[in-house]
C-alpha cells in the first residue's frame, strides 16, 4: 500500500509583482515518488533545489502547480491528520511549558484533556523529558528541545512523518542520539517517513532508499536502495563498510568536490 | 528597579562562585549606600539650598514649606478627594485606552485591508499632539471628568495600538504553519499563537501608556474644572502658591509611578515564562 505518492508534481512560484528582475521560480518539475507503508525514504540534493517545497506540498500547506499528491490514496487538498511535520526549527511555543507544547496539536484537535495529558506523559517519558515537563523551552538545550518537537509530532500519531532536516541544527553527538531515538520509534511503530537532509551519512543511516535531486528546477535524478541491515540502529549502521563507498557515490552525484558548494 | 541584577544571594555555593557573589553583593551594597546618600543630599539641597543661593520662596519654596503646605491642603482643603478623583480618571482612561488600542491593533494586524484604509488617519492622529484635544473635549462635555478620561484614552490608545499591530505582523510564519498543520481554526490561531506572541509587545505599550495617561489627565484637568489634582495645581498657580504647585506635581508623579509599577507587576505575573527581559526597553 502506498502511503505517500507524488505524481508528476511541479511547483512554479510566480514572479512577485512590482519587483523588477523577478521572473518567478520553477522549484520542482515533474517529480514522481512513491513511498510504501513502513518505508523510510531520504531525499538529498543541492541547496535550493526544492526539497522543502516537496515537503510543504506533501503536508498540504502548499499546492502544486501541476500534478497531484496522494496520502493514503487520498489526494492532498490541505493539512490533514495523516501527516505530521518536523522541521529544523523546533517551533516550540515559548509561552508554553514542554508538556503544553507536546499537547499542542491534540489540544487544537480538541482531544479530551485527561486523555491528552495521559498521552503526553507517555511521550514525554519515551523521549526522556519526564523531569522537564513543566520547564519552558528556553530552559532546555537544543537537543532536548528537538526531542520535545519529536514528542509533539509523535503525539499526533501520524501515518506519514515529514522530516525537513530535523537534526541539522544540533551538534554531532546530540544528532546521533536523536537519530537513534527517531529510528527506533519509526521501526517500532512501523511509521512511514520522508526525510530531507543535507547530511549524506544521515540519509544512508536512517533510510531504506535515498533519492537524489538535481539543481533547480529539482528533478529526481537517481534512486539508491540502502541494502544495509539495521535501519532501527543507525549508530551501528553508520559503521557498516558499505557506508563509505555509498557516500562517495552520493558525493559524485551531487558534484560535491567538483563545484564549490553554496550552502 | 527592573534591572536584571541578582538580588538574592545564596550562601552555600562553590567557593569561587560565592566569592564572586559576595563581591557582587558588596558592589550592590555600595550602590545602595550611594543612592541613599544622593537622596539625602538632594533633600538637604532642596531644604537649605534656596535660601543659601538667595532664591525667593515664591520661586522655589523649601522642602519643609512644601511639606507644610501639603499637610495644610490635606487638612483644610480636600487633597485626598482630589487625588482619588485624578486616580480614578487615570485608571478609567488608561483601561479604556489600552483596551481600545489593543483591540484595534489586533484587528488591523490581522486585516491587511483595514490597515491600508485606516493607516493614514492613524498616522495623522499619531503625529497630532493628543493633549491639544483636551480643550475641545472640555467644550464638548463641560467641566467634569469626561474630558479628562477622553484625553487619557486618546493619548494611551496609539502606543498600545502601534505595539500590538507591529507584533501581530511579526509573528513567526512557521508557527502559524505549525498550527495550520494541526488544522487550527482562525480563532485558535489567534488565541494560541498570535495573542500570546504579542503579549510582551502589548505590555511595553501598557508601560508607555501608564505614564502617558497621567499626562493626559493632568492637561485636561488644567484646562478646566475644579476637582482633581490638575485643577488644584491651576488654583495654586492662580494664588501664587508655589508650594501648592509642588505638592500637586509630587502627587501626580507618585500616581504615575504607581501606575507604572502596577503594569510591571502585572507583566511579571503574566510573562512568567519569559527569559530575563532587558531593563531599558521602555520605548518598546
Amino acid at each position: 500500500m502506498l502511503r505517500l505518492s507524488f505524481k508528476e508534481v511541479s511547483r512554479f512560484f510566480p514572479p512577485v509583482r512590482g519587483r523588477t528582475g523577478s521572473e518567478g521560480v520553477l522549484a520542482v518539475e515533474g517529480v514522481s515518488i512513491d513511498i510504501a507503508d513502513g518505508e523510510v525514504v531520504a531525499l538529498i540534493g543541492p541547496s535550493g533545489c526544492g526539497k522543502s517545497t516537496l515537503l510543504n506540498l506533501a503536508s498540504g500547506l502548499d499546492r502544486p502547480s501541476q500534478g497531484e499528491i496522494f496520502v493514503d490514496g487520498e489526494p492532498v487538498s490541505g493539512p490533514n491528520e495523516h501527516v505530521a511535520f518536523m522541521l529544523q526549527k523546533d517551533l516550540l511555543l515559548p509561552w508554553r511549558t514542554i508538556r503544553k507544547n507536546v499537547e499542542f496539536g491534540q489540544e487544537i484537535r480538541r482531544m479530551d484533556p485527561a486523555q491528552r495529558e495521559e498521552r503526553a506523559q507517555k511521550f514525554l517519558h519515551r523521549y526522556h523529558l519526564d523531569g522537564f515537563a513543566n520547564h519552558y523551552p528556553h530552559e532546555l538545550s537544543g537537543g532536548m528541545r528537538q526531542r520535545a518537537a519529536l514528542a509533539r509530532t509523535m503525539m499526533m500519531d501520524p501515518d506519514v512523518l515529514l522530516l525537513d532536516e530535523p537534526f541539522s541544527a544540533l551538534d554531532a553527538q546530540t544528532k546521533m542520539v536523536l537519530q537513534q531515538d527517531l529510528a527506533q520509534t519509526v521501526a517500532e511503530e512501523k511509521k512511514t517517513a520522508f526525510l530531507i537532509t543535507h547530511d549524506l551519512v544521515e540519509a544512508l543511516a536512517l533510510s531504506d532508499r535515498v533519492l537524489v535531486m538535481s539543481r533547480r528546477p529539482g528533478r529526481i535524478i537517481e534512486e539508491i536502495p540502502v541494502d544495509i541491515p539495521g535501519r532501527d540502529d543507525p549508530m551501528r549502521r553508520r559503521q557498516h563498510e558499505k557506508i563509505g563507498p555509498m557516500t562517495a557515490r552520493l558525493m559524485s552525484l551531487l558534484d560535491i568536490g567538483k563545484v564549490e558548494q553554496t550552502v | 528597579m527592573a534591572d536584571g541584577a541578582p538580588l538574592a544571594v545564596t550562601p552555600d555555593r562553590a567557593p569561587e562562585e560565592s566569592a564572586r557573589f559576595s563581591l557582587a553583593s558588596a558592589v550592590q551594597r555600595r550602590e545602595v549606600w550611594l543612592s541613599a546618600l544622593a537622596l539625602v543630599a538632594f533633600l538637604a539641597g532642596w531644604e537649605w539650598g534656596p535660601p543659601l543661593l538667595g532664591i525667593a520662596p515664591y520661586n522655589i519654596p523649601r522642602l519643609s514649606a512644601v511639606f507644610e503646605e501639603g499637610v495644610h491642603m490635606w487638612v483644610n482643603g480636600e487633597l485626598l478627594r482630589h487625588t482619588l478623583i485624578t486616580c480614578f480618571e487615570v485608571i478609567v482612561g488608561f483601561g479604556l485606552g489600552c483596551l481600545m488600542g489593543a483591540v484595534m491593533g489586533y484587528v488591523l494586524g490581522m486585516s491587511r485591508l483595514m490597515e491600508v484604509v485606516a493607516s493614514p488617519y492613524i498616522l495623522a492622529l499619531q503625529i497630532a499632539p493628543k493633549v491639544a484635544f483636551a480643550p475641545l473635549f472640555v467644550m464638548w462635555f463641560g467641566y467634569n471628568i469626561t474630558p479628562r478620561i477622553l484625553t487619557a484614552i486618546l493619548i494611551v490608545f496609539f502606543p498600545v495600538l502601534i505595539n500590538v499591530l507591529t507584533s501581530v505582523r511579526s509573528v513567526d510564519p512557521s508557527m502559524i504553519d505549525l498550527a495550520r498543520l494541526f488544522k487550527a481554526t482562525r480563532a485558535q490561531i489567534f488565541w494560541k499563537i498570535e495573542f500570546p506572541w504579542s503579549l510582551p509587545a502589548l505590555f511595553s505599550g501598557l508601560r508607555i501608556g501608564a505614564t502617558l495617561a497621567v499626562i493626559g489627565v493632568t492637561v485636561a484637568e488644567l484646562v478646566g474644572g475644579n476637582v482633581g489634582l490638575g485643577a488644584e495645581l491651576a488654583k495654586a498657580e492662580g494664588g501664587a502658591n508655589t508650594a501648592g504647585v509642588f505638592v500637586t506635581i509630587i502627587l501626580l508623579t507618585v500616581i504615575g509611578i504607581l501606575a507604572y509599577v502596577l503594569v510591571i507587576l502585572a507583566e511579571r505575573a503574566v510573562l512568567r515564562y519569559a527569559p530575563q527581559r532587558p531593563a531599558g526597553d521602555i520605548a518598546g
